[in-house]
């Protein structure tokens, strides 16, 4: 009798094994990490000296340990500048900007390689990140729905509470306009050399892009 | 390689001198080696706790922080250490496994916190030695069960966060699963419940003997056969309610298929279907047997209660999970009965007018004395048999009393959880408000500064409040970034009373004449939208008076929705409770990009390179949101035509 019960406690446990190790696996896969490239080569890869390196990475690293931003932790991280309204359709066409290899997340790489651009680069490189931006799928040409994406995913920004009260129609009005400066041939579609002269030719466009030389 | 094996290594190169006779071809030369410091100490500081290590120490694990060029990011050329702000206590057990190479968990900190610096300084959770693994397992499952079980907690009572657009099908599904979200749903489950009972208990009173009508001898008939009818009729009753009931579930579920493979379902169909199969069955003699032992199904009416009840639930669940323990006793007591029984049906088998005529016999016997029962109608008289049938009771305790307390404990520990869950649940929103309440302190920082003044001129700097001038870097910032919103969508930010005011101007507005509206537009909200937008503020007055309120309304509700999604703070994301802004660090990064969020939290001001800070509050931010601004909306940005009218 005794032994029918050893051997049964002993059947128990082995079956209750597998299940727990399946968790733990779990657990221990996700533990992906990524280490930047050396300080000198970033350092001659961008437009930021080391100690400005040095101070990005820390917060970087701070947030994500692991090495990697997924779209989940920039969401996050992006909506906590935006209480007011809903960040998040902004931050993922901004994620899809930032990720250049479309791999999913976004490295110390190539983190510091689109503020480089965005911060030290020139106006032609600014202008055309921010073209990368709004042509969501990456076709070269920005047509009119991709457009209303982002406006409206700006409004979304704005939240609920705005004077004057939104309208539905704001943000088509908005693309709109935008259209009317940006698409010279009125083909319905803008491609980058059209933005750049648009832009170029815009005074306040030139004079905001040097508004944000000093970031760091 | 193990740590210590890189201090044998000019033992091995130098006994690679007994290869030279032996070597057929020159040997390749030496690798040139710098000029090798490598006794160099180097300084570690965290959080003001110095630590010094050689550097071959940090060398030997070149895949972590520490021992790869990584560590160069927190190099500090001023003071010649490296600067981390972590913990220093824990900062010792990491330093600890390069020293020796064996990972040790600290019993007293949290194994969360654990976690995240071994995730910092790139240290895998394997490494952690043998003498402490096992802890540190079993302490991470318990915390991931948790969380588990607070993530399923927060997914099952999603109560009021209902998409407004829901089908009646979700509805429906969720008025039955959370009966406690509306009245009619609290409603249905307690009529549903009441019916159950009444079903039963009819079902029990049905066969109570009532004395027949006077008639010599007085004839007992139990209930049901007296009043047929009274009782068919409420049968009837409760089974159509019963099946509509299945019928709307059927109907409201999202995945059919599971619903009807589902226990409850199960327990549904059996408990109606009897009535059906009685209706149709004709009453003949040969079948109505067969009916009969059908009826017997219908006390599993009783089962639907544990739609009603919690804690049948939990004693279902837990019999559930120690079926292993169930199935432990079975055997086991059925082994006992048939040796006990083949022994005393032996014992026994010479006595006359025996009891024990066979084994299966003895079995009745065996089971009434093993479960302390004994009932007395069979009992051994031979002296053997006696002795025996002492022994059966004896291990007849024993092997009950044993698995038991391993299924009490089970459901012990399934109940506590089940309250724990339930509490935390209770106290996870009050927690959530609070959080809420202390988030909005930086919402409403914005919209202060707005009220004092701060986007007048900075020329007129001496009518500035206090409050305006003595703002942070951090803030100024981000109130820039806030305001370049502003400027993009030619929307400000308000409170909900500006906003519903707003809201009842233009409600009001649309259902006054016509006339008096586009009016009182333009004087009112208008005003605001001819400075800032002058080509489309026209369009805007007439579509104003044009759209109804119940347009208005349908984008506010649709705003509203986008913004009633509030997010949880993020238990990665170190800075989500503590982006309020007098709480954070002074420094000379903007807020604008997520760059300055990161930055933002964690950098000491001591640290910050340059002192170059414009000090004018325009300064920093990400080029990207200039750009939108002045390519989408060129008028809002003339700063002279932006006289924001105060709210």
């Amino acid at each position: 009798m005794g032994a029918v019960m050893g051997t049964f406690s002993s059947l128990q446990t082995k079956q209750r094994r597998p299940s727990k190790d399946k968790i733990e696996d779990e657990l221990e896969m996700t533990m992906v990490c990524h280490r930047p490239e050396g300080l000198e080569q970033l350092e001659a890869q961008t437009n930021f000296t080391k100690r400005e390196l040095q101070v990005l990475y820390r917060g970087f690293k701070n947030e994500c340990p692991s090495g990697v931003v997924n779209e989940e932790t920039f969401k996050q991280i992006y909506a906590q500048f935006f209480p007011h309204g809903d960040a998040s359709m902004y931050a993922h066409y901004l994620f899809h900007a930032f990720d250049i290899t479309q791999t999913g997340s976004v490295k110390f790489e190539d983190f510091v390689t689109a503020l480089s651009i965005l911060l030290r680069g020139t106006v032609h490189e600014k202008l055309r990140w921010t073209f990368n931006l709004y042509d969501i799928n990456k076709d070269g040409y920005i047509n009119k729905e991709e457009m209303m994406d982002i406006v409206k995913a700006i409004y979304d920004m704005m939240g609920k509470y705005t004077y004057p009260v939104l309208k539905e129609d704001t943000p088509r009005q908005h693309v709109d306009v935008f259209f009317q400066k940006m698409d010279k041939n009125k083909d319905g579609i803008v491609t980058l050399d059209e933005f750049l002269e648009s832009c170029q030719e815009d005074d306040n466009i030139m004079r905001s892009l040097q508004l944000f030389q000093n970031v760091m | 390689m193990a740590a210590g094996v890189a201090t044998w290594l000019p033992f091995a190169r130098a006994a690679a001198v007994g290869w030279l006779p032996l070597a057929q071809q020159p040997l390749p030369p030496a690798p040139g080696v710098k000029a090798s410091r490598g006794d160099e100490v180097l300084v570690v500081n965290v959080s003001g706790r110095r630590f010094e290590t050689w550097k071959n120490t940090l060398d030997r694990y070149p895949d972590t922080l520490l021992g790869s060029s990584e560590k160069e990011f927190f190099y500090d050329a001023d003071s010649g250490e490296y600067f981390f702000d972590r913990d220093p206590d824990m900062f010792r057990h990491v330093l600890n496994f390069y020293r020796t190479g064996r990972l040790h968990c600290p019993r007293q900190e949290c194994i969360q916190a654990f976690d995240e610096e071994l995730a910092f300084y790139g240290l895998v959770p394997e490494l952690v030695g043998d003498c402490c693994l096992e802890e540190y397992r079993d302490r991470k499952k318990e915390n991931a069960e948790r969380l588990a079980e607070d993530e399923e907690a927060e997914q099952a009572g999603d109560g009021p966060a209902l998409p407004a657009g829901s089908s009646l099908r979700q509805r429906l599904w969720r008025a039955f699963e959370n009966p406690h979200t509306s009245t009619a749903a609290l409603v249905f489950y307690y009529v549903t419940g009441f019916f159950i009972a009444v079903s039963v208990i009819a079902n029990v009173v049905e066969t109570i003997p009532c004395r027949g009508p006077a008639r010599r001898p007085p004839r007992e008939q139990p209930c049901g056969d007296r009043f047929p009818l009274a009782f068919f009729c409420m049968d009837t009753a409760c089974v159509l309610i019963f099946t509509g009931e299945y019928l709307l579930r059927l109907f409201a579920a999202p995945s059919r298929c599971r619903f009807l493979r589902s226990v409850m379902s199960l327990i549904d169909v059996v408990a109606i279907l009897p009535y059906y199969i009685g209706l149709f069955v004709p009453k003949n003699e040969d079948v109505s047997g067969a009916f009969v032992t059908l009826r017997v199904f219908r006390v599993f009416r009783i089962f639907k209660f544990s739609r009603h009840s919690q804690g049948l639930r939990i004693l279902g669940y837990t019999l559930k999970s120690c079926a292993s323990e169930l199935g432990f006793l079975l055997f086991s007591l059925t082994m006992a009965i048939i040796i006990f029984a083949t022994v005393m049906f032996y014992a026994e088998k010479g006595t006359n007018k025996t009891n024990f005529t066979s084994i299966p016999a003895a079995f009745w016997y065996t089971i009434v004395t093993m479960t302390t029962l004994g009932y007395g109608d069979m009992v051994p008289s031979t002296i053997a048999g006696k002795i025996f049938g002492s022994i059966c009771s004896l291990s007849g305790v024993l092997v009950i009393a044993l698995p038991v307390p391993v299924i009490v404990s089970n459901f012990s520990r399934i109940y506590h959880q089940n309250q724990r869950a339930d509490k935390r649940r209770a106290q996870q929103k009050v927690r959530l408000a609070r959080i809420r309440l202390a988030k909005s302190g930086t919402t409403n920082a914005f919209l202060q500064y707005k009220q004092n003044g701060g986007l007048e001129d900075s020329s007129s700097g001496e009518e500035q409040a206090l409050c305006v001038r003595n703002r942070s870097a951090f803030e100024q910032q981000h109130h820039h970034l806030l305001h370049c919103l502003e400027k993009t969508t030619c929307h400000e930010f308000t409170d909900e009373l500006t906003f519903s005011e707003a809201l009842g101007a233009v409600s009001l507005g649309g259902r006054t004449s016509r006339s008096t509206s586009v009016s009182s537009q333009a004087v009112g909200p208008g005003s605001l939208l001819s400075s800032c937008c002058p080509r489309r503020a026209k369009r805007r007055a007439i579509r104003l008076a044009n759209s109804t309120a119940s347009v208005s309304r349908g984008s506010m509700q649709e705003l509203d929705t986008l913004a009633g999604l509030r997010r949880s703070p993020a238990p990665q994301s170190r800075s989500s409770l503590n982006a309020k802004p007098h709480d954070s660090l002074d420094l000379n990064c903007d807020s604008r990009d997520f760059v300055a969020a990161i930055i933002s939290i964690p950098t000491p001001p001591a640290n910050t390179p340059d002192e170059s800070q414009p000090s004018s509050p325009g300064g920093g931010g990400g080029a990207s949101s200039t750009l939108r601004n002045s390519s989408l909306g060129t008028p809002c940005l003339l700063p002279e035509t932006v006289k924001i009218s105060s709210l």
